[in-house]
């Protein structure tokens, strides 16, 4: 589909001032906090995903990174300043906040030019980032025919135009089919191993999951969790195996230890702190006869789940 | 930098459609309404044909034409709004103040350049029809080429009264309703008042004093042609202020 073009102007290695640096931003709208009292720092050479419930203040956090908004207290600095203070600001970070933010009867080639004539960008750069998100052929037509798939493409593109050193995109998988999902997640990574800054959000663990290497997650506006991807799958999933016996309150008797945790659902026992293989082992000891012996990993999405659980602004179940 | 800016608002203009909606809806008023006014003069002529104001007749359709351009520099700002458009405009000129100027100089140029042939056209179209009843005035007349051209300053400056409504209000029922309260409603309001004090803040209130430039005499009902406009400008330069003021200080 998109024509091989160059996304980028390769630009060299990120230096350790390309980053987003986040400290004791708070923001409140009336006495309610949206963003409260945050502070983490964003790395260039990897995709950092921003992970947090919907409500959570993700994006009032981007908004406040790219002084749209100004913070209650605290400050937030792109590549060493206020992203307001840099004189080319497409060249420092470029931005996806909204897919749908293009007025409806103006072009995808007219849009972006718009925005690089602010920045003196050229014409051959705006042909080049059409391209290159695979654009081409509907650059001409009125945005309102655009699917959000193709919203999403053009918003991608306005974030890249001014090959920027910080990439700050806003749930930009949202609307995505599965090969268009699979192309964003393969240039996140391509513009984090040019060395760039690149900051993602979504709220969706298991597509973070695949797609970031470190998580800032948040929920109620407070940081919840500043770690790698994989540390925090493994701190937050936990193995619990499945079994069914003809005797179960006997077999749950024996299956004790530090982490243990059994609970009995329906006849069968799910266990959480043993292998299966331990499993199996103590109810051959007891000759206890099984029915059936299973891993279960639990999913990302419940690990996450639990860990926001009491951050979550609005529940299903109505007024907390 | 501004210049750039200016380039870009000027894209942004001529690259949605409604643009070329509007202000070929306001030349075709202008242009139109002169040619009818006209012919309604022609057929009933006037009892004193020395107090007949041929330039008027000719120039009767700038007063609807506002609507239109009135209305575009409202959507020009508040469709920004709207999409959230704003946001990625203000991600590239961080310092905002640039995009209301940049935004003002591009819509300012663009409707000069409509407004003034057609206005021009409309004096023409007009004293083509009066000609037949020897009522026409030739444009070299004194006073007529600042009239007929203050026909296209006085849309100029709607527009921009618009532009300034739609970023200090952010919202296009509120800022046309704005709109049209300033040029419409205020003259109603000071038309319930006794006559002698209306009389005197009439030619005050926005339309009327911006209106005095179109004149060719002016009476004790209107402010002087320059004085006049002067008067509409601030009211315009008062309103940009405040904009600027907002889009300064507050979140977008």
């Amino acid at each position: 589909m998109p024509p091989p073009a160059p996304l980028t102007r390769g630009r060299g290695p990120g230096t350790v001032e390309h980053m987003i640096q986040v400290r004791g931003l708070t923001k409140r709208y009336g006495g309610k906090a949206a963003v409260d009292d945050l502070t983490f720092t964003v790395r260039p050479g990897v995709v950092t995903g921003f992970l947090g419930p919907n409500g959570a203040g993700k994006s009032t956090t981007m908004r406040l990174i790219l002084g749209l908004e100004g913070a209650t207290s605290g400050t937030a600095t792109v590549n060493g300043r206020p992203y307001r203070e840099h004189t080319a600001p497409l060249r420092e970070a470029g931005a996806l906040l909204e897919a749908r933010a293009v007025h409806p009867g103006r072009s995808a080639f007219h849009h972006l030019l718009a925005l690089a004539q602010t920045a003196g960008i050229g014409t051959e750069r705006v042909h080049e980032i059409i391209d290159a998100v695979g654009l081409r052929d509907v650059a001409r037509k009125p945005a309102k025919r655009f699917s959000l798939g193709m919203s999403q493409r053009l918003g991608i593109a306005t974030a890249l135009l001014g090959d920027p050193r910080t990439i700050i995109l806003d749930e930009p998988l949202n609307g995505l089919d599965t090969e268009g999902i699979r192309w964003v997640r393969q240039l996140l990574r391509d513009l984090a191993a040019e060395g760039r800054t690149v900051f993602v959000s979504s709220h969706l663990m298991s597509e973070m999951a695949l797609t970031a290497e470190r998580l800032v997650v948040i929920g109620r506006g407070k940081l919840i969790a500043d770690t790698g991807t994989a540390e925090f799958i493994a701190r937050a999933a936990r193995n619990v195996a499945r079994v069914r016996t003809s005797e179960p309150e006997r077999l749950a008797a024996l299956l004790t230890g530090p982490d243990v945790e059994v609970q009995s659902n329906d006849g069968a026992l799910s266990v959480a702190g043993l292998t299966t293989d331990q499993i199996g082992v103590i109810a051959a000891r007891a000759q206890i006869t099984l029915w059936e012996l299973a891993a279960e990993r639990a999913s990302l999405e419940d690990a996450f789940m639990d860990l926001t659980r009491d951050a979550v602004e609005y529940s299903a179940g109505g007024a907390r | 930098m501004s210049v750039r800016v200016v380039r870009a608002e000027f894209t942004k203009l001529r690259s949605v459609p409604s643009t070329a909606w509007s202000l070929a809806t306001a030349v075709v008023l202008v242009v139109a309404f002169a040619a009818m006014y006209s012919t309604l003069r022609v057929t009933r002529p006037p009892a004193d044909p020395a107090a007949f104001d041929a330039t008027a007749v000719a120039l009767a359709g700038v007063s609807l034409a506002q609507i239109a351009v009135g209305v575009l520099g409202v959507l020009l700002v508040t469709g920004e709004y709207a999409t959230g458009l704003i946001r990625t405009s203000v991600t590239a000129v961080p310092t905002r103040l640039p995009l209301l100027w940049g935004k003002s100089v591009a819509f300012g140029l663009v409707t000069a350049a409509v407004a003034v042939p057609a206005v021009v056209g409309a004096f023409f179209v007009g004293q083509s029809v009066l000609r037949r009843e020897h009522l026409d005035v030739a444009f070299g007349a004194p006073g007529v080429a600042r009239a007929v051209l203050g026909g296209a300053l006085y849309l100029v400056g709607v527009g921009l009264l618009g532009l300034a409504l739609g970023a200090l209000l952010r919202n296009t029922a509120g800022a046309v309703s704005a709109l049209f309260g300033m040029l419409f409603a205020l003259q109603m309001v000071a038309g319930m008042l006794p006559e002698s004090i209306s009389d005197d803040i009439n030619k005050y209130l926005p339309a009327p004093a911006g209106l005095a430039v179109t004149y060719v005499d002016h009476d004790r009902y209107s402010l002087g042609p320059w004085a006049g406009f002067g008067v509409f400008c601030l009211y315009v330069g008062v309103l940009l202020g405040l904009a600027a003021w907002r889009l300064r200080r507050r979140d977008v």
